[in-house]
């Protein structure tokens, strides 16, 4: 069996001896017997490192890793600088706990501070948190602030991500929020039915941007809109596409949220990603989670520590603004490294050639006969019309190629910076043979 | 140590794209302000990096009796198997035919833990144990609504337990009543007996509790809490003291979470990502977030649990922190789960019954995983306090243990050395206590002064809450 048990029997008598016992059953004497499980666990024996590497190494080795990604819809594989990843393996970084003792865990407190500035600088935000757990739970956060007394409606985006869709009203089956979706219109958030919706009422409304379509939306006006029915304004959006589109803040949002994921972070099957959340001086106080502030030592020197710790769950206990303890530590700092390395030129790059390859691909699909459904502006990802989804996807498949994701009307389509030309003709002429 | 956005110059970059092989797409309405972001070198970038790492303090550069954390070693073959690129690789959106072995990692992990909790059922989807709460506790909700029960609108929480718990409760709609613990740390079981009624909607409880003492009433009080209408809800932040001994399930909880990062092994990331599964009884199955994973035929599959409270995350879960608990319990196995248990006890015990010696023990007995001293006699003497004892701690390589928690304990340290550390370790740790103590007495100057040999001294946390600095606002 496996063990990561240093002492040694002999160690272990004397230790039992400077106690006081006899054995370690004695230690557990106040556990009633009736309870104890004994031998009963069906659990298998415990195996050495080379057995579990090859029953692990079997299971990775039972999933598709396609050479071509053309599906996105909240996930994103993206280039990864390989900077990356030698920074975030080392294992002072990865076996740290959070940091409490700021003193010896300024590296960590640093880099979250960075993370927090480069957060605040792609989406124009005053004051970002240090992550929350994801995209989604970022999102039903985000609506929790917005709530006061006289206003308890949550309004969504029927365009927004229908995950991010489903945590929000898990979370508002919690606090009892109600949330209202607001209809889309040929691929878009219809304006008119949000200004008729929007009441006294309204505690905010959440615009995701690009929406789930990938269609870019009329942020700015928008954001007047709700704003004029005097409810808060939530922007969910791509932190890649915010190299290049207006910003949040230009467009008026009181609070940013995202998927941090396309940051330098790997698709692991979904997780772990992080969620970010940025909001304006006068939203900060009300962020969950933990925040990391500058400081002074005793001695006058710059310093960063955990601070307005008064919103959260361990001084606050009932009161507190969200009960979020942990949060994606590891991926924040990810991020952050991710947007050192890329830099404005690179993560400019990134979003210019991932709106280009998508663009690229919808009038090669177009040329094909599977024409895009929704007119407008769109980044990185769009739907198409498709005759035979299903025959489409297996040959791209076949291929090594996965295909867009099937949905209502069609296939909801991604190209990023890292798929060529090359491959995008290659898909391209597989789906062709199959029409 | 200056800041990454006062390093490198305007203009420098990393070469890492090629010139886009398509015809260049602009935005209509394009980003007007300026994208500030750091423009270094990878030689700049790499060594800032290492910098910070250095002044960072992980389980692999010491001991860490972080009470209540379980920061026990990160076995790397944890992190070897979870960056195979057959997990990283995959897309959370690929046909189910094509994600197998990922959905074999759900349902084997799944098995694994419920027969170590004695559950029937477990996600994975919340990502961090207050997540896990949240989740549990919409879990009691939706059973209680689905029996057309709106009357349980209240929760019962210990005063010993974590912050988590009280927060973790209004966010899921319940008002919380807040138990007193005895004298022995335990719950009062007849305060506990007149707090339950038609309103009890269930109970949080942590065992071993927060002061490191097995229930010993456990039985009679999740019998109360049933025998009202209400359920039982187990914190698994402590259950690295018990597991493969007793099961939450035998207990008589109904729905538990469990922190992967901290009792099977998971790194912590300075602070995430976690894992917070959540397991529960048959009868509250249907009620989980979907989708859950399923066998069928010879294969797996995704299923939506029949009145499911709806998912509480993107995608279902930390995925590779999964894969890592789930080698650490292939690797352990049915003996070495239990042993680390005995293990994670002996050790608290020995270190408790070393520095009891000179410091005051809270609850004079013998322990769990962990146990909480009080200073609140020594700062009497000495004006030494608990924080003054940590920040020693600190200029002797060790990180400190838990601080002023339980709130039921003055000038509290709760210490958890956790079954991975040598009888070697522990005695050095415990002549370093010795000696502070010693020098409370002797130079209670040189402890207030303390730490003076990290890369900053102690911070003046009332400056950063008045004065917010929360982002580099520019040269």
């Amino acid at each position: 069996m496996g063990s990561y048990v240093p002492n040694t029997p002999s160690q272990r008598q004397a230790m039992l001896e400077t106690i006081g016992v006899r054995t370690v059953e004695d230690l557990f004497a106040s556990v009633p017997r009736e309870m104890l499980v004994g031998d009963g666990l069906k659990l298998p024996v415990g195996r050495s490192e080379l057995e579990v590497r090859r029953a692990v190494s079997a299971l990775a080795e039972r999933n598709k890793v396609y050479r071509t990604v053309l599906r996105g819809a909240g996930a994103y594989r993206h280039f990864i600088p390989a900077v990356v990843k030698s920074v975030v393996s080392r294992e002072e970084l990865v076996t740290a706990y959070t940091p409490y003792q700021a003193e010896i865990s300024q590296g960590l407190l640093q880099a979250i501070f960075e993370y927090q500035t480069m957060i605040c600088s792609l989406t124009g935000m005053d004051v970002s948190n240090a992550s929350v757990y994801d995209g989604g739970t970022a999102a039903a956060e985000a609506l929790t602030m917005c709530r006061d007394r006289k206003r308890a409606k949550a309004y969504v985006s029927a365009c927004a991500d229908p995950q991010v869709v489903e945590t929000m009203r898990t979370y508002c089956f919690g606090s009892g929020m109600e949330l209202i979706l607001v209809p889309e219109k040929e691929g878009r958030t219809d304006q008119e039915a949000l200004r008729s919706l929007l009441g006294e009422d309204a505690a905010c409304f959440y615009l995701q941007q690009p929406n789930y379509y990938g269609n870019i939306e009329e942020a700015a006006a928008i954001g007047e809109i709700v704003h004029g029915a005097g409810a808060k304004y939530i922007m969910g959006v791509n932190p890649i596409a915010c190299a290049v589109l207006e910003s949040p803040a230009a467009c008026g949002a009181d609070i940013a949220v995202g998927e941090g994921q396309p940051l330098g972070l790997d698709l692991s099957f979904g997780g772990p990603y992080l969620g970010f959340m940025a909001a304006t001086k006068a939203m900060f106080r009300k962020l969950p989670g933990r925040i990391v502030g500058q400081t002074h030592d005793a001695e006058g020197k710059v310093g960063y520590v955990l601070t307005l710790t008064a919103r959260e769950q361990h001084i606050r206990r009932e009161k507190a603004s969200s009960n979020i303890c942990s949060n994606q530590a590891l991926c924040a700092f990810t991020a952050g490294v991710y947007l050192s390395a890329m830099g404005p030129q690179g993560l400019r790059q990134a979003a210019v050639q991932s709106m280009s390859k998508a663009h690229y691909l919808a009038e090669e699909l177009g040329k094909i006969g599977l024409p895009r459904i929704h007119g407008g502006e769109f980044f990185h990802e769009f739907v198409t019309a498709c005759p035979k989804t299903e025959a489409v996807l297996r040959a791209l498949d076949e291929n090594g190629i996965l295909g867009g994701l099937p949905v209502e009307g069609g296939i909801l389509w991604c190209a990023t910076e890292l798929v060529s030309r090359q491959e995008l003709d290659r898909a391209v002429s597989i789906v062709k043979e199959v029409l | 140590m200056q800041l990454i956005f006062e390093k490198g110059a305007p203009g420098r970059h990393l070469s890492l794209l090629p010139p886009c092989d398509v015809p260049e797409v602009a935005p209509q309405r394009p980003r007007t302000e300026p994208l500030e972001l750091p423009e270094l070198s990878e030689n700049e970038l790499t060594r800032h990096y290492s910098a910070l790492c250095k002044r960072v303090h992980g389980v692999n550069d010491g001991f860490y009796p972080l009470g209540s954390c379980t920061m026990k070693y990160n076995p790397k073959i944890n992190e070897e198997l979870a960056a195979l690129p057959g997990f990283t690789q995959v897309h959370p959106l690929q046909p189910e035919e094509t994600v197998q072995g990922c959905l074999e990692v759900y349902a084997q992990t799944e098995a694994l833990l419920n027969e170590i909790t004695g559950m029937d059922a477990m996600t994975f989807q919340p990502a961090a144990g207050a997540h896990g709460e949240f989740t549990g506790l919409l879990l009691i909700k939706a059973y209680h609504r689905h029996r057309g029960d709106t009357e349980r609108t209240k929760i019962i929480v210990p005063d010993s337990a974590h912050g988590t718990n009280p927060a973790s409760a209004v966010m899921a709609g319940f008002t919380v009543v807040n138990v007193p613990s005895g004298p022995d740390g335990c719950v009062d079981v007849e305060a506990l007996a007149a707090a339950v009624g038609p309103d009890t909607a269930g109970l949080m409880l942590t065992n071993p509790n927060t002061v490191g003492i097995f229930d010993k009433n456990i039985l009679e009080i999740t019998r109360i809490i049933h025998e009202a209408g209400g359920l039982c809800y187990y914190d698994g932040a402590n259950l690295n003291a018990v597991m493969g001994l007793v099961r939450p399930g035998d207990m008589g909880f109904d729905v538990i979470h469990l922190n992967l990062h901290k009792t099977f092994s998971t790194p912590h990331g300075g602070g995430g990502p976690g894992s917070g599964a959540v397991g529960c009884k048959a009868f509250l199955a249907p009620y989980l977030p979907g989708p859950v994973v399923r066998r069928e035929g010879g294969g797996f599959r995704f299923a939506a649990p029949e009145h499911s409270i709806g998912r509480v995350k993107d995608f279902y879960g930390n995925f590779t922190v999964v894969v890592k608990a789930l080698v650490y319990l292939l690797t352990l196995g049915k003996e070495g789960i239990p042993e680390a248990a005995e293990n994670a006890v002996l050790n608290a015990n020995y270190m408790m019954a070393r520095l009891r010696e000179k410091y005051a023990m809270a609850y004079d007995q013998l322990c769990m995983h962990e146990f909480v001293m009080s200073l609140e006699n020594l700062k009497e003497e000495t004006g030494v306090s608990a924080m003054d004892i940590a920040k020693g701690l600190l200029d002797n390589g060790i990180h400190p243990p838990t601080m002023y928690f339980p709130l039921i304990v003055h000038e509290a340290l709760m210490v958890e050395p956790t079954e991975t550390e040598s009888k070697e370790t522990l005695d050095e740790a415990c002549e370093v206590f010795l000696r502070l103590w010693e020098q409370a007495h002797t130079d209670p100057q040189a402890l207030h002064d303390a730490p003076v040999t990290t890369p900053v001294r102690r911070l003046d946390e009332v400056e950063a809450a008045r004065h917010p600095v929360l982002r580099y606002a520019g040269a």
